[in-house]
């Protein structure tokens, strides 16, 4: 069968790729750093992890492109919501700071 | 009776996207209506800590360390899964099956550890609705999406328990080589979620 001989990447190098770069994000979080480059660099290895997991523990690597496409698009939805909502996420957190501070001022007189 | 002939008996059209079978295609199109699932739990998490004044510090609240075995635990299964595979296309059917079996075991492991978390967590006052660290959505969203990926590691158990069955049951080894690829399929997207969870919600 076709499916059974043509894709044996090797696994155990990938599961030690997987473990170090955990031990890697883990290690970054008590970096002296700023907090952005440490959430860059956080989301940065968490995508590396999951392609590694992606294209060689589900095969996508040995797949057609037209399903690698199917693959990532839920990605790009999700990145693309996180913009779609933010604005959103500011106007609330303006309007719950202003109706803090106007509660607050009848208080003092 | 050749592997050949059963899967031409039982699929005879062939889709362009996946040639072994359509059985395939459908696990990944379920997979990535899945992953928007998480995608949109997890923007929905981003942009509303993003836009939070008193969001408590993740990994001094929650700990890191149980959650950082837990993940070992699933990077291991998932390993557990590919040899599964493996020994299955070489016609070994027990060795399949023993390693189908430790891939369930990770997985129960893991859920377990997940409800002790979770116990030591609401004890120190963690709840859904809030707790003594700051925004009270923190522990909703904490719930909403480990709690849902948890579901996704137990369905995933029962689904491995299920195959372990009909991989024992065919008459023929390489017969059930294709359902074991694709509860494979499964098992490795839910560890890939875990690895986005555990990055956002633990350690950012």
């Amino acid at each position: 069968m076709a499916s059974a001989e043509h894709k044996h990447p090797n696994y155990m190098a990938i599961f030690w790729y997987l473990a170090i770069l955990t031990v890697v994000e883990i290690a970054v979080i008590y970096a002296p750093l700023a907090k952005l480059t440490i959430g860059v660099l956080l989301c940065a290895l968490a995508l590396g992890k999951a392609a590694l997991v992606a294209m060689y523990f589900m095969h996508l690597r040995f797949e057609t492109r037209t399903l690698g496409m199917v693959a990532i698009t839920p990605l790009a939805i999700a990145t693309l919501l996180v913009f779609l909502l933010l604005p959103d996420g500011f106007a609330v957190a303006k309007r719950t700071a202003g109706e803090k501070a106007a509660a607050e001022a009848p208080a003092k007189h | 009776m050749s592997a050949a002939s059963v899967h031409s008996a039982v699929e005879p059209a062939e889709t362009p996207l996946t040639p072994e079978s359509w059985g395939k295609l459908g696990m990944w199109i379920f997979l990535a209506g899945d992953a928007v699932g998480f995608g949109t739990l997890l923007a929905g998490y981003g942009a509303m800590r993003l836009t939070s004044a008193d969001w408590p510090s993740p990994y001094e609240v929650l700990g890191i360390n149980l959650t950082a075995l837990m993940t070992f635990l699933l990077i291991c299964s998932s390993v557990t899964m590919v040899k599964g595979l493996e020994w299955l296309g070489k016609g070994d059917r027990a060795r399949c099956k023993l390693f189908l079996f430790l891939t369930a075991l990770g997985g129960a492991i893991f859920v377990s550890l997940q409800a002790y978390e979770w116990t030591h967590l609401i004890h120190r006052g963690l709840h859904i609705n809030g707790n003594p660290w700051g925004a009270s959505l923190f522990g909703t969203t904490f719930f909403l999406v480990t709690g849902f990926h948890g579901l996704h590691v137990t369905g995933g158990v029962i689904y491995l328990l299920a195959i372990i069955r009909y991989v024992a049951n065919r008459p023929e080894p390489r017969a059930s080589y294709n359902a074991v690829e694709i509860v494979g399929l499964y098992w490795h997207f839910v560890d890939l979620v875990w690895i986005m969870v555990f990055t956002f919600m633990y350690l950012i």
